[in-house]
């Protein structure tokens, strides 16, 4: 059961990580991050998540801060 | 369950990057972070930066780093460098600083062969200022100082970094990458440790050129700079390995 692990202090909405992640399991939540925006959200209710870290080698803000496989 | 993905230790455990949203410098120094880890050399680095977005580097990393005048990074790492040839010296810098202002310094680092690496983000404008023209700036792209587009007559043509530094005798290994999509990052990791390793090993100057986007001055989001630089820039800018003595 892979799974990232989320800092959404650090996250400024920028939201690359949603079109990297190919079973698309990051979503935009109804929180407001730093810059006054919604930051995203890891939803995996089903177990998808592939551990293949495309969302953590997209992210340009460290939010993504581990990712286990 | 094992971990396939951390933050580099190169980075401090607290730091929080001041970038805009959607800046691929966070991608690129996160890439170097890794790359100076791999090789094991984070207790002997010490980086030469100058002025622009790239300098708020030494606000991220745990390393020893130098300040110093625009675009003189490479001539200050030939100091750093010659001085203590036991260090793992590096600059990273944009492409106004490195390819503009500093364009002499860092030719001439690369002819004579100085046994530093140059990471050199190239987006295509001074970003730190405001979004002004800078040496790679696309032909019709419109900037504070170009409000009707860059035109070849005026303005002359965008410089080509990489294959300049690969013509100079002195440099050891000369490559373009790009931070567009994950497949590019991924090698634009290998070519980055690449040149960490090719200064360890002594064979001469090591130079990454990193397409990157910056949404802010280009006016568009993070995903329709990520399409400018994978439709506008790469062809222009071609992608690749322009010089690696290690391959003959």
């Amino acid at each position: 059961m892979a799974y990232i692990v989320l800092d959404k202090a650090k996250c400024k909405s920028c939201y690359l990580c949603i079109d990297a992640c190919p079973k698309n399991l990051i979503v935009k939540s109804n929180e407001t991050g730093s810059t006054g925006n919604f930051v995203v959200d890891f939803k995996d209710e089903d177990n998808e998540c592939l551990g293949c870290k495309c969302c953590a080698l997209t992210c340009p803000d460290l939010a993504i801060t581990e990712v286990y496989k | 369950m094992q971990q396939v993905f951390k933050i580099p230790d190169c980075i401090k455990k607290d730091a929080k990057f001041t970038f805009c949203p959607g800046c691929d410098h966070g991608v690129a120094l996160r890439l170097l972070g890794d790359a100076i880890d791999e090789c094991g050399v984070r207790e002997d680095t010490i980086a030469a930066l100058c002025v622009g977005c790239s300098v708020f580097l030494y606000d991220f990393y745990d390393i020893d780093c130098l300040e110093c005048p625009h675009g003189r990074a490479t001539a200050e790492a030939t100091g750093i460098k010659r001085a203590r040839p036991d260090k793992f010296v590096f600059t990273y810098q944009g492409d106004g600083d490195f390819a503009a202002i500093g364009f002499a310094e860092s030719i001439y680092t690369a002819t004579r062969g100085e046994k530093v690496t140059s990471i050199c983000i190239n987006n295509t404008t001074y970003g730190m200022t405001g979004g002004q023209m800078g040496p790679t700036t696309l032909l019709g792209q419109v900037t504070t100082t170009t409000p009707y587009g860059r035109s070849a007559e005026l303005n002359g043509y965008p410089m080509k970094i990489a294959e300049h530094i690969a013509l100079c005798d002195g440099t050891a290994f000369s490559a373009r990458v790009s931070l567009d999509s994950v497949p590019n990052i991924i090698k634009a990791k290998q070519a980055i440790k690449k040149a960490c390793e090719v200064q360890i090993q002594g064979l001469g100057f090591s130079f990454v050129e990193i397409l990157s986007s910056c949404p802010t001055n280009w006016k568009m989001t993070p995903q329709e700079a990520h399409k400018h630089v994978k439709e506008k820039m790469i062809p222009i800018f071609p992608l690749g390995v322009f010089k690696d003595v290690t391959k003959g």
